[in-house]
């Protein structure tokens, strides 16, 4: 296998982008990254895209995206693995690059979300639950993550404000992100006034409905090299793993099974452990969801996901920095581009171009992509060489 | 010189209460209280239409203007509830105000901005000499689907105005239109609730294209916005209105009188013009007032009119809006307001 690093980065501002469309937002990307590469060989496309087709009545992306870059007959394929589509682009196109298939391949995510009304919105992202045996009955993703957050609280005495902790400090970082769908700074009281969504989580505890897109340009390191990018990112390890589909159908619906497996196969093939990376990326789809993920990953122990936040440990100055670009809470989960657009802020970071929300002396990185509620994910570990 | 002669508004005395609606639809009311500042709205009883409305409130523009209704030109009545669809509500209007048979009259509808509208074609009817007075009604009894954030804001109400050359409560000093085609709030033909797209109608639609007026009369006229005693912008809600104000460099003493949505709700057609009655009540004469509607579709319509010495005479010959508002209130339970608004569907 070849080794892997990574010579561009395309974001756009995520919000809700009404004058634009998917297509346009993509390209946006794309050209972004592009830029920032310094070329524009593209060998082969990745997309990451969860559903075109519902939020867009548009699939095969595989023609129109190359298509509306001007690189229609490149080779393109996309990825789908619900919320972890992006991280998933990514990983594929690692392989091909590492597999010596092709030398010099995109991976672009994207979704246009706001293009149908909030029920349809509420349906398609149900559709990444199991649609027979629970979205059917009528749970959606709101309320499965309640379910969590419950019981969370339950067995380990996670409090109310503690899952607010987690949305002050994305949007602490948020606001220092010129990305960031939301970039204000905001209160556990503004947490705890907002409207209901589903018991015990309000609206300040979920993601936003974004549209948004963003690529990665990958190569081999001995390409990068000819470019002559510094600091070099590279690509030490990845670890995806799977978990059941139904939340019901876990042994314990207080463990991220995926997000355990994938974070050791990952940390495995990189050659470290978790005590060896600076700050990571993850996947706060819902506050109780970073609590849980930073607990699965080994950050901190089991049931103390909460009290970590509260006391500071993955702030921006903390010991384990969590979310330096706001997450998906502040900055924005357009669902396909997310996994892409945490790699993107992984180097930016590793590259020391952050900012003000700049981490100092990161020199690895790790990003936690999943997909529903935790039933698939993919994990990146990137180095700064 | 053109402008206001005479103004009138009707209000219905039925009021519903946000927890009252948020507790059928299980809905957090404070979010809605707080987060749209809305407290509670009017309903219009069963027999009010936006015909009978658009009379009481154009009768009490005629007490106000003391005109010879025989010398209405013209009458239109802006609307999004219509009683017919083909049978136009200005004919009756103008038969219960006397002004038959020598008048032309026309329906409106542009969804919120169609009582605006009907100002506008009075307003430059008049001005163009053809007419010596003319009548723009807005009157709404407005449709909000059952459980949708629209049931929480859609009232009842109407505002008149009869506009002509001389003996003006205000006279007209410019206006100023910005439209563009904005699809952020329908409904279809035979449909009885209208649709939205959420947070669509936000931004891009009701920001946009109150910017835009707001923008395009203030540099026509070379004002800015601390010149305006009052200002009225549409009020789909208690925070867009506000938001945009401040936004766009206005203060809260400005929108003091205009701002009703919180305990009237949304009039639709009537909103922005009975923001307008509720300042002509309390402005002192020589004083600068911004109007600016908004119609999903999208447009707004600005205006802006000085008030005159006979605003004063005229004030009390009509109630005002705020004693139509705040007096004799009668509070309806979830149940006979679904009887009210004819959601309860009955076996013929």
């Amino acid at each position: 296998m070849r080794d892997i690093a990574i010579i561009g980065i395309g974001m756009i501002k995520f919000g809700e982008l009404w004058e634009k469309s998917l297509r346009d937002i993509a390209v946006e990307a794309a050209l972004n990254c592009m830029k920032d590469a310094g070329t524009d060989r593209i060998d082969s496309i990745t997309i990451g895209c969860m559903s075109g087709g519902l939020f867009n009545g548009q699939e095969h992306l595989t023609s129109l995206l190359p298509d509306y870059l001007g690189r229609h007959t490149t080779p393109a394929v996309r990825v789908e693995s619900a919320c972890a589509s992006g991280g998933m682009a990514v990983r594929s196109a690692f392989m091909e690059v590492a597999s010596g298939m092709s030398d010099y391949v995109l991976a672009l995510g994207v979704e246009k979300m706001t293009d149908v009304s909030e029920n349809i919105e509420t349906y398609t992202l149900a559709t990444t639950a199991d649609g027979d045996y629970e979205a059917f009955h009528g749970i959606n993703l709101p309320g499965l993550y309640a379910l969590m957050a419950k019981a969370h609280m339950e067995k380990y005495g996670t409090t109310r404000n503690q899952l607010a902790e987690v949305a002050v400090k994305n949007h602490r970082n948020g606001a220092l992100n010129p990305h960031s769908q939301f970039p204000m700074e905001i209160t556990v009281d503004t947490v705890l006034r907002s409207a209901l969504v589903a018991d015990p989580l309000r609206l300040f505890d979920c993601s936003p409905i974004t549209d948004g897109a963003a690529a990665v340009l990958i190569t081999t390191v001995e390409e990068a090299k000819k470019i002559g990018k510094q600091p070099l990112v590279i690509i030490s390890g990845i670890g995806v793993a799977s978990d059941t589909i139904a939340l019901c159908q876990r042994k314990d619906i207080l463990k991220f099974e995926a997000v355990e497996l994938a974070g050791q196969r990952a940390l495995k093939m990189a050659g470290k452990t978790i005590n060896d990376i600076n700050f990571a990326e993850v996947h706060d789809s819902y506050t109780i969801a970073e609590i849980m993920v930073i607990e699965a990953l080994g950050i901190v122990k089991e049931g103390q996901g909460g009290v970590a936040t509260a006391n500071g440990i993955t702030s921006l100055n903390g010991k384990f920095p969590i979310n330096p670009s706001g997450g998906l809470k502040s900055k924005g989960h357009p669902i396909g581009a997310t996994g892409v657009a945490q790699i993107c802020e992984a180097v930016l970071q590793l590259r020391g171009q952050a900012g003000k929300r700049q981490i100092k002396n990161a020199k690895t990185a790790l990003t936690q992509n999943m997909g529903g509620s935790g039933g698939s994910c993919v994990i990146h570990i990137l180095e700064a060489k | 010189m053109v402008g206001i002669v005479g103004y009138g508004t009707q209000i219905p005395r039925y009021r519903i209460k946000i927890e009252e609606i948020a507790k059928v639809w299980g809905a957090d009311a404070a979010s809605f209280k707080r987060g749209l500042n809305l407290n509670e709205k009017s309903v219009p009883c069963p027999d009010e239409d936006c015909a009978t409305l658009a009379v009481n409130a154009a009768r009490n523009a005629m007490s106000r203007a003391g005109i010879n209704p025989q010398e209405i030109g013209a009458l239109y009545v802006g609307s999004e509830s219509h009683p017919y669809a083909v049978k136009p509500t200005g004919a009756t209007v103008s038969e219960a105000l006397g002004a038959c048979p020598y008048v032309h009259t026309a329906d409106f509808e542009f969804a919120c901005k169609a009582g605006t509208e009907a100002m506008f074609v009075a307003l430059n009817l008049v001005k163009s000499g053809a007419v010596k007075y003319a009548v723009g009604i807005g009157s709404d009894t407005s449709q909000g689907s059952p459980g949708d954030a629209l049931e929480y804001s859609a009232s009842a109400g109407a505002a008149a105005y009869v506009m002509g050359a001389e003996n003006l409560v205000a006279e007209l000093i410019d206006t100023h239109c910005f439209m563009t085609d904005t699809p952020d709030f329908w409904r279809r033909e035979h449909a009885n609730y209208p649709e939205h797209g959420g947070r669509f109608t936000g931004e891009p639609s009701y920001m946009k294209h109150v910017t835009g007026a707001v923008n395009a009369i203030l540099e026509k006229t070379k004002m800015k916005p601390e010149d305006f005693d009052y200002m009225i912008f549409h009020q789909p809600n208690g925070k867009f209105p506000v938001q945009m104000a401040l936004k766009l460099g206005f203060k809260e003493p400005q929108f003091r009188y205009g701002l009703l949505t919180p305990t009237l709700g949304n009039t639709y057609s009537g909103s922005s013009p009975l923001g307008l009655a509720a300042t002509l009540d309390e402005a002192k004469p020589n004083q600068l007032i911004l109007l600016v509607s908004y119609g999903s579709g999208a447009g707004s319509d600005a205006f802006i009119f000085k008030t005159t010495e006979r605003l004063l005479k005229v004030r009390d010959m009509a109630p005002r809006v705020r004693k139509q508002l705040d007096e004799h209130k009668m509070y309806l339970e979830y149940g006979q307001y679904a009887k009210f608004r004819h959601k309860i569907v009955k076996p013929e």
